[in-house]
This record gives C-alpha cells, sequence and structure tokens, in this order.
C-alpha cells in the first residue's frame, strides 16, 4: 500500500491551488453576490488545461490520471464550489462518459474539443418531475429515419446556457417492460433548432455558477449523436455518476479543509474571556471533528481515485465517498460559522457561502438518502454491480499519454 | 539565443523567522523557488519566446534546490543543471557566484543571463552584479523591461526601476540582468511542464565538472541575534468627519507624547 501522492499530483496540486487562490479567491464574494458566473473562469480553466486534466493527450486532454482529477477538484472546491462544478459536469457527467462509451468518431467530435475547452459539456438527466426517480422522466426521443426527434424539459442543470454540448438521456421506449431499460444517451449540440436553454435564479448556493433548464421542442440529431445502444440509457447514465460523484465527494473534501482552515486561523485570532476561542475545548472539539471528516473525506474519494486508476469498478467506494464528504462538509460549514460567531453569519467572511454552496451537493448526484440505500444495499447483499459492455478504462500512463 | 536563469530554493515567505543556537531557523516551513526567481524565469522565457532559443536553468544549492529547477521546468524551461557540492556547504554570494559564473562559461555562448531582484533568504542581492564582474559583462540589475533585444547586433536596451522613476540603460550582450516584478506575473507550471519536470533527471555538476577549486567564503555569520520585539498596538480612530478623526489624532499623538 501506498499513500503517497507523486510528483506529478503534487504539481498538478500547486498549480490549481495557486490558481486558485490568485485569481478566484479575491473576486468570488463579487460573483456570489451578484449571482454570476465570473465570464472569465471557463475560458482561463480552459487555457490552463483544467477543463482536460485526465484525457488522453490523444484526445486533447493533458493525460494525467483519476487521481489527479480528485485533487484538482479538492483544490477548486476549496476556493468556491462553482468551479468543481465545472469539473463535475463538464468532465465527470460528460467528457468521460464519452471516454468511456464514446465510438471513436463520437470521442474525435465532442472529446476532443471538450478536453482541449474549446467547448463546454454538461448533462442533462434531471426532469422538472422525475429526480432521483430516473426512469420516472418525461422527455421522449423518437427515431426518424437516420435521426431521432427530442422532445422534453431538462431542470437544475448546471452549465445548461453556458455549454455547447449536452449529454441527455430520454425515453426512446415507451413500452419497455422496465422503464429502466427504455432510455436512451444522446450528445446533443446547444446550438441545435428547438433548443432553449436559460438560468435559474434564487439559489441558496453556487450563486457564482450557473444552473439551468434546458428544453427540447422537435430537436433533430443524427444517429451518429447516441451514444451506447438504444436502451443503454439508464446504465449510462449511471456510470457517468460513478464518475460525477467521485468528483463531488473530491470536491466537498476540499470544502471541508477550506471550514477548517478558516476556522484555525479565526479561532487562533479571536477572544473571548482574556484568550484566544482556540484554547475552549468545546471549540477544540469543533476543528477536531473538521480535521477527522476532513482526513477520512481524503481517504474515501482517493481509494475511489485509485480504483479507477486500476480498473476497478468503485460504484459502491464512489458513492461511501461522496455521501460521507457532503454531508461531513456541510456540518463543517455549519460548525465553521459557529466558530466565526455573529461574523460567520455575515458575508465579509467565506464560511457562511461555504455552508450554503455544501448543501446543493447532499441534493445532487444522488441525495444522501440514495447513497444510504445503496450503501445499506451492498451490505445487505441486495445489490450488486452487473458488468458493463463498455467498462471505464484503467489508467494507462502510456496510452494516456502518447500523442496518438 | 542562449539563456542562463538562475533560481534558488528558499523557505516559503509565509515562513517566520526566529533565531536558534546562533543561527536563522525557519521551523518546518516549506521549501519553495524563490518568489523573485518566478519573475527570472518568466522574463528568460518570454525573451527566449519573443527572440528565438533555449533557456537553461541552474540553481546553486544542496539536493533540495532540484525542486526550484523543477519549478522552472515545469513553467517551460529547456534545461536545468544543479551546482553542488559537499564541499560547500555555507557559502557566501562571493562564492555563489563564481560558480554562477563557472557555470554559464561551461555551458559556453551564453548571450544572457537572468536573475531575480534578490533572494529572499539571504537578502543581498549581490549574486547578479557580482557574477556579470566575474565574467566581464555589463550587469543590468532592477529590470522592469527588455525594451529592445538584437541577438545578432548583440546589443540590448532595458528600463531599470528606480524609486524616482524608470532608468532606460542600454549594453552588450553577453549581459546579465536581475528583474523585478514590473516585469510581468509569472506563468504557472503547464500541465505537460509539471509532467517533464516530474520525468526528469536533473544532472549536477560538481566544482571538478566545472573545472575550478571550491572557493572559500570571506564573510561568515559567527552570530545572529533577533532585535528584541516591540511592542505594537493598532487603534482605529472613527469619527463622523475627517476633521473630526484628524483632531482625534493629533490629541491622542500629543497626549502619547510622541511630538
Ligand atoms: C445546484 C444543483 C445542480 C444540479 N445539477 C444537475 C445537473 O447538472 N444535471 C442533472 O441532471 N441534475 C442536476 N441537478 C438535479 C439533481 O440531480 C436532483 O435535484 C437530485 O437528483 C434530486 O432530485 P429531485 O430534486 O427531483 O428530488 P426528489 O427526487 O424529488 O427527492 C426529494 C426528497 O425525497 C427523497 N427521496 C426520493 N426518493 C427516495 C427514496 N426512494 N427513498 C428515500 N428518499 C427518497 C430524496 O432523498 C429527497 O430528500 C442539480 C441540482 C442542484 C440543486
Ligand atoms: C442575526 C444576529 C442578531 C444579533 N442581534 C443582537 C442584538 O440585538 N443585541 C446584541 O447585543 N447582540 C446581538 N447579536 C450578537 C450575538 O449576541 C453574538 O454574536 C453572540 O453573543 C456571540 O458573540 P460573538 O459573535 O462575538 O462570538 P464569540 O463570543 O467571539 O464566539 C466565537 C466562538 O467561540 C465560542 N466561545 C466563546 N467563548 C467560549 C467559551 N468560554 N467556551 C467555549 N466556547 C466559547 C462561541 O461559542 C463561538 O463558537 C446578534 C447576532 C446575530 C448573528
Amino acid at each position: 500500500m501506498d499513500f503517497q501522492l507523486n510528483e506529478e499530483h503534487l504539481g498538478v496540486q500547486k498549480m490549481v491551488r495557486d490558481f486558485a487562490n490568485k485569481e478566484v479567491v479575491p473576486v468570488i464574494k463579487e460573483w456570489d453576490r451578484k449571482q454570476e458566473m465570473a465570464p472569465f473562469i471557463l475560458p482561463r480553466m480552459a487555457e490552463l488545461g483544467i477543463l482536460g486534466i485526465n484525457i488522453p493527450v490523444r484526445y486533447g486532454g493533458q493525460g494525467f490520471d483519476y487521481i489527479s482529477l480528485g485533487l484538482v477538484c479538492e483544490e477548486l472546491e476549496a476556493a468556491d464550489s462553482t468551479l468543481r462544478v465545472i469539473m463535475s459536469v463538464h468532465m465527470g457527467l460528460n467528457s468521460m462518459a464519452l471516454l468511456q462509451w464514446g465510438t471513436e468518431e463520437q470521442k474525435q467530435k465532442f472529446l476532443v474539443p471538450q478536453a482541449k475547452g474549446e467547448k463546454y459539456a454538461c448533462f442533462g438527466l434531471t426532469e422538472p418531475g422525475a429526480g432521483s426517480d430516473v426512469a420516472g422522466m418525461q422527455g421522449t426521443a423518437k427515431r426518424d429515419g437516420d435521426e431521432y426527434v427530442l422532445n422534453g424539459e431538462k431542470m437544475w442543470i448546471s452549465l445548461a446556457s453556458k455549454a455547447h454540448h449536452a449529454l441527455v438521456v430520454l425515453r426512446t421506449n415507451a413500452d419497455a417492460q422496465d422503464p429502466h431499460d427504455g432510455l436512451s444517451a444522446f450528445m446533443m449540440e446547444l446550438d441545435r433548432e428547438g433548443v432553449k436553454t436559460g438560468d435559474i435564479h434564487g439559489k441558496m448556493g453556487v450563486r457564482a455558477g450557473s444552473t439551468g433548464w434546458i428544453s427540447m421542442q422537435d430537436v433533430r440529431v443524427p444517429v451518429e449523436n447516441r451514444l451506447g445502444e438504444e436502451g443503454e440509457g439508464f446504465k449510462i447514465a449511471m456510470s457517468c455518476l460513478d464518475n460525477g460523484r467521485y468528483t463531488v465527494g473530491a470536491g466537498a473534501t476540499g470544502l471541508i479543509r477550506a471550514s477548517l482552515e478558516a476556522s484555525l486561523k479565526y479561532a487562533n485570532d479571536r477572544k473571548a474571556f482574556g484568550r484566544e476561542i482556540g484554547k475552549f475545548q468545546l471549540v477544540q472539539q469543533k476543528i477536531a471533528y473538521m480535521v477527522q471528516s476532513y482526513e477520512a473525506a481524503r481517504l474515501l474519494y482517493l481509494r475511489a481515485g485509485w480504483m479507477k486508476n486500476q480498473g476497478q469498478r468503485n460504484t459502491r467506494e464512489t458513492s461511501l465517498a461522496k455521501w460521507f464528504a457532503t454531508d461531513a462538509s456541510f456540518d463543517a460549514a455549519s460548525e465553521a460559522i459557529q466558530v466565526h460567531g455573529a461574523y460567520g453569519y455575515s458575508d465579509e467572511y467565506d464560511v457562511e457561502r461555504y455552508l450554503r454552496n455544501s448543501k446543493g451537493a447532499v441534493i445532487y448526484e444522488g441525495t444522501s438518502e440514495v447513497h444510504q440505500l445503496m450503501q445499506a444495499g451492498y451490505a445487505l447483499g441486495y445489490r450488486e454491480d452487473s458488468p458493463l459492455r463498455c467498462e471505464m478504462p484503467a489508467y494507462d500512463p502510456e496510452f494516456w499519454q502518447a500523442e496518438a | 539565443m542562449k539563456i542562463a536563469v538562475f533560481v534558488k530554493q528558499v523557505p516559503d515567505s509565509a515562513a517566520t523567522l526566529s533565531v536558534k543556537g546562533g543561527q536563522p531557523d525557519w521551523g518546518d516551513a516549506p521549501l519553495v523557488i524563490n518568489p523573485w526567481d518566478e519573475y527570472a524565469v518568466e522574463a528568460a522565457l518570454l525573451l527566449a519566446e519573443a527572440n528565438g532559443g533555449e533557456v537553461t536553468a541552474f540553481s546553486f544549492g544542496s539536493e533540495s534546490a532540484a525542486d526550484a529547477l523543477k519549478h522552472a521546468l515545469a513553467m517551460g524551461v529547456s534545461d536545468a543543471v544543479l551546482l553542488s557540492d559537499p564541499a560547500l556547504s555555507g557559502a557566501d554570494a562571493g562564492v555563489a557566484a563564481r560558480v554562477m559564473a563557472a557555470a554559464i562559461a561551461k555551458l559556453s555562448e551564453v548571450d544572457l543571463a537572468v536573475f531575480g531582484k534578490q533572494a529572499i533568504d539571504s537578502d543581498t542581492g549581490l549574486a547578479p552584479s557580482m557574477t556579470a564582474r566575474l565574467l566581464g559583462w555589463p550587469s543590468l540589475t532592477l529590470v522592469a523591461a527588455v525594451d529592445a533585444l538584437d541577438a545578432s547586433a548583440k546589443t540590448i536596451k532595458v528600463q531599470r526601476s528606480m524609486e524616482e522613476g524608470r532608468q532606460v540603460v542600454q549594453g552588450k550582450l553577453p549581459a546579465v540582468i536581475s528583474v523585478v516584478k514590473d516585469y510581468g506575473e509569472p506563468r504557472y507550471p503547464s500541465f505537460m511542464g509539471i509532467r517533464k519536470a516530474s520525468k526528469a533527471e536533473i544532472p549536477t555538476w560538481s566544482m571538478a565538472d566545472l573545472g575550478i577549486e571550491a572557493p572559500t567564503s570571506r564573510v561568515t555569520w559567527p552570530e545572529i541575534m533577533a532585535p528584541p520585539m516591540r511592542e505594537v498596538s493598532n487603534e482605529i480612530i472613527e469619527g463622523s468627519s475627517p476633521e473630526e478623526i484628524a483632531g482625534k489624532l493629533a490629541d491622542k499623538i500629543i497626549a502619547e507624547g510622541v511630538l
């Protein structure tokens, strides 16, 4: 067993931390208040190569491993959750699905520009009437010759109004005996006729990010845009979540770290009853819990990343990492506010933003309740993962780093 | 063009410096590339990009200095060499300059040697000028911008940053320059650079490789003392108008006997 990050990992971690601290942290509060995404964020992340970090060089990426992706997410979310959300949808839920399920033509057409950061990508699964209950979705795709005709509404879609490409899951077979088998996945360009997108305002958190909706009215896409086989949509969506949840778990770990760091600083500065509040055992207990949850969350996501590198199925481990880290990040942020007293309740400090940002991740990519059902299901033997037609490839440095 | 850039490994600028047993002590602060030298690497890379050519980074120090070189590699320099020899611990600026001048000579046909303004640990700022003197090259220090560089005519024109403003200076190549912050924010390492750096085997040139005798230090630090701590307290003076605040401030100054 080896707990050591290698030189590449450390280099990536430091570079992304420097970027976040220098360019994002100083301005993020302002954009959070405005409820807008700072316009420089996506192009800058593209330019720096972050949007293609773990995609093979031959497909326009930087050729780093899955652990690097986790480290990037931890660093980004330590600055602001909205940056990690970009990685969750653009990379975890979309680009990695292309790597796993895409044909060579689809990789060239969609993955290469996404990994280079020339095109941004999002993921449309949730609908106004169906979230956790994926198979309850209403949106449809009907085959018409060499095309599919897409209709429906996707809701709560991160980057809906910023992305160029969306991976959408829709119903292709209304008569399937098991409704899960009636779904299919499509890559849809968001500038196609019949597509409309917009942002949702008034969110509790991730206010410096973009969360919106996609409406599809008789949108025609060529058959070549279908990802995987007809009827494979649910399996593909779940495999996307194995990667999206990984980014969320790693990111939430960064949020715990940020809450801890803010609390440490404040507890060393603030005096009450004649001493630094860090001297009080009840404050120490809060700090101790944050340390505990940070270390545990970190180990959980790094294990999931390691399994991804090995090419091992990690649905269970990733779900556990995501569930634990997101719940713990909400608690850590809440306790960080407590440590800050009334100042923590004001947006003069960052911790109230951490709390607002943390809540979303307890809901998306599987609510905490869904993860509890999954974990109990595995433990009780009600649930096991059957092999997929296309497994996520193990990290092979030679393949990943070669030009072609 | 052939450019040499010099980088030093120093304790993180956020570290607190204390004196322990008559020696400076930075606690367990992480070692980082000297922040000024990041500007030097940026300048060297920009000049190489604009004029064609290659940049070689050198660091004089112990084995841990290889990390500073890895940072330079990750930023984009083509090669990196560690200048290190067990005979040279506790070297002064003069020794460092002799070693660096010898490295420039060994690399041969160097057109420009680029340094940061100073190192944040020893803070002398002597290395660039001393190295230039040893090589017999012009020394253009505190450079904020290079206005013109003609590699074939072997000339360089720079703006030096002075307290009063900018001073425009022209010199002949080969030359030594030291750069200040105004030169431009250093780039982050690229991901490809990070990979290259992590795979790089950095060669070490010993004094024997440089063909010189280990120089001896002329300066020693027999004892180091921390100045006595000063008690400082801050107070923010409030008031409804600048006049009121100024009045209160004046009263305080008089009451404290400052004036
Ligand atoms: C900021 C943000 C960004 C998002 N980004 C995206 C995106 O990019 N793409 C996308 O497709 N979606 C996105 N979503 C949507 C998200 O995935 C859904 O909100 C999530 O799946 C939950 O679905 P729901 O909101 O419909 O809640 P519901 O499914 O209606 O759940 C409501 C409550 O019931 C509970 N519940 C439901 N079923 C069960 C059960 N069987 N047992 C026990 N409890 C249950 C849930 O845990 C929850 O507490 C985003 C959401 C947010 C908040
Ligand atoms: C919305 C809002 C409205 C308010 N309205 C009023 C008002 O109308 N009038 C008014 O006078 N005040 C008001 N307050 C101020 C409020 O009473 C204080 O915020 C509260 O007393 C805590 O003080 P503090 O914020 O200075 O935190 P601190 O006292 O600095 O505490 C910081 C942290 O240290 C902990 N701590 C401090 N001492 C100890 C100890 N001995 N042992 C263990 N832990 C300790 C605290 O529990 C907290 O977690 C308001 C605050 C808010 C947020």
